[in-house]
């Protein structure tokens, strides 16, 4: 109980140094580029036209209205991979000052997490722009966006710890986590139908917790429909075990990482 | 009887060292299969106890590997002591060095308030203190120019202003008191003063013997991870030297 208390205090002191970090973050991606902010807008709208174009002949028939297919998941997988692939080197990036100061060092993960995350939600806004374009409407189950947002977000955040601290350790999982992740990508139905994968290898997308997320807002956004409890409860359950394993994780070894930096 | 700041009590900290530096998660694995992970102990502080009281200037010297550093960082809460126990009452700063806490991409002004955060300050305690930190570090016309056109000097006047002005009980300084031009260095030695009769703690650093002489109340001599001497600057400088001399 006391150990929570600490926890708390120590969060409050730290909290605008979490701030600071996070607008440093989002001030450092935009300098020097002329067009801003705006590149988080028009990097997943390019990316989502070349896409397009290269499978619009293989799969088109069975997909309508195929951009915001591909967009939507896209969106969602593009946050999980570049948040967790930024958020690994969080610790070792901040090595010169975790050997100097005493700062909470889930602050450095925190808040590179937070920097990803206000990023995916500005690029968000594309959908709005290919849901006019392509005469799909806005439907009522947007209303339940927010709540898969949060739970996508504490995902993040829990395997961010547990890539953080392995990192420390074992600096050539960042090489290993690239080539995994483009695994995942290609096992996560992003721009293919999740039906056109035979039934033997259908338990690759049940065991999946970025499909299952992907599948979530697709199902708000393009299907139009609520998620179904099974996929909320997967995406619920994938999310706190993740957060707190990343908690466990993370709490026991970050008095190790300064013997490793 | 003077106000207790810390207590370090039978501190020892003991590294367990890879005979080789294993970073990689492959060479791990090989090492393991090949039996090859070997440790050898490696003892940097060994029961270390002292205490410092309110408002004093303790030096630490000591030859290269004696444990200073790792006893700072103990300190300043960076490592914890494989045993023992520290004590602290009140809010330790450590002087952050050139490249640590610090964005050469960002203005200076920028930078006050990143190193403040990272100090423990708050927003309002930075907004109310950000002049006084810009003036007494005379950098008022380069405050909003880029960190990578300041020169070395110019950072160590920085980042010396907000660490004497963040207020913390217990000020550490590793090594840095040599910063910037003549002028400064009186200045910040002056600072240094000041802060002490404000009633801060100053824990020092230095290879510089006769700086160690001039601004310490008391020095802690380490060696080899334990306290040889503890007491007057002068005696134990001298004692030091004695020591040094004799194995050259």
């Amino acid at each position: 109980m006391l150990g929570i208390k600490k926890h708390i205090t120590n969060f409050r002191k730290y909290s605008y140094l979490l701030s600071v970090l996070v607008v440093h973050d989002i001030e450092k991606k935009y300098k020097g580029s002329i067009l801003g902010i705006l590149w988080s807008m028009l990097n997943p709208l390019l990316h989502m036209i070349v896409l397009t174009i290269v499978f619009s002949s293989l799969l088109q028939r069975q997909i309508a209205n195929f951009p915001l297919y591909i967009l939507t998941g896209r969106l969602v997988f593009g946050f999980i991979s570049t948040c967790t692939s930024t958020a690994m080197k969080s610790i070792i990036s901040a090595s010169k000052l975790i050997n100097k100061v005493y700062i909470p060092k889930y602050i450095l993960v925190f808040s590179k997490v937070i920097a990803e995350f206000i990023f995916f939600l500005i690029s968000m806004f594309n959908l709005v722009f290919v849901i006019l374009w392509s005469g799909a409407s806005f439907s009522w189950h947007l209303v339940f966006l927010p709540l898969y947002l949060v739970l996508l977000l504490l995902f993040v955040l829990g395997v961010s710890l547990i890539l953080a601290t392995v990192t420390t350790f074992f600096r050539d999982i960042e090489h290993i986590y690239g080539v995994f992740i483009t695994m995942v990508m290609y096992l996560s139905a992003i721009f293919y139908p999740p039906e056109i994968v035979p039934a033997r290898f259908q338990f690759l997308l049940t065991f999946n917790p970025v499909f299952h997320f992907i599948q979530g807002f697709r199902q708000l956004i393009y299907y139009q429909m609520l998620p179904g409890w099974n996929n909320f409860l997967a995406c619920l359950l994938v999310s706190l075990v993740f957060l707190a394993l990343g908690m466990i994780v993370f709490e026991r070894y970050q008095d190790q990482f300064i013997f490793n930096l | 009887m003077q106000e207790l700041m810390m207590r370090i009590e039978n501190v020892s900290m003991h590294f367990r060292l890879r005979n080789e530096k294993v970073h990689s998660l492959k060479e791990y694995l090989i090492r393991l299969l090949k039996r090859d992970l070997s440790y050898s102990d490696f003892v940097a502080l060994d029961q270390v106890s002292f205490e410092v009281y309110k408002g004093e200037r303790l030096g630490i010297i000591g030859p290269n590997g004696a444990g200073k550093s790792t006893l700072l960082k103990i300190i300043a809460g960076v490592m914890k002591p494989t045993s023992g126990r520290v004590q602290i009452h009140g809010s330790v700063a450590p002087l952050l060095e050139l490249g640590a806490g610090f964005d050469d991409e960002f203005s200076g002004a920028k930078n006050i308030y990143l190193n403040g955060a990272i100090l423990g300050k708050s927003k309002q305690f930075l907004d109310d203190h950000y002049e006084e930190m810009v003036a007494f570090s005379e950098l008022e016309h380069f405050i909003d120019k880029a960190l990578k056109y300041y020169s070395s000097g110019m950072r160590a006047k920085l980042g010396f202003s907000i660490a004497s002005l963040a207020s913390a009980d217990i000020l550490i300084v590793d090594e840095i008191l040599g910063v910037g031009d003549e002028a400064f260095r009186k200045k910040s030695s002056q600072k240094m003063a000041q802060l002490i009769e404000e009633g801060r703690t100053v824990l020092m650093v230095s290879h510089s013997l006769s700086q160690m002489v001039e601004l310490s109340d008391r020095i802690v001599w380490l060696d080899h991870g334990r306290i040889r001497a503890i007491g007057d600057p002068e005696e134990i400088c001298r004692q030091y030297e004695a020591q040094s001399a004799k194995k050259r």
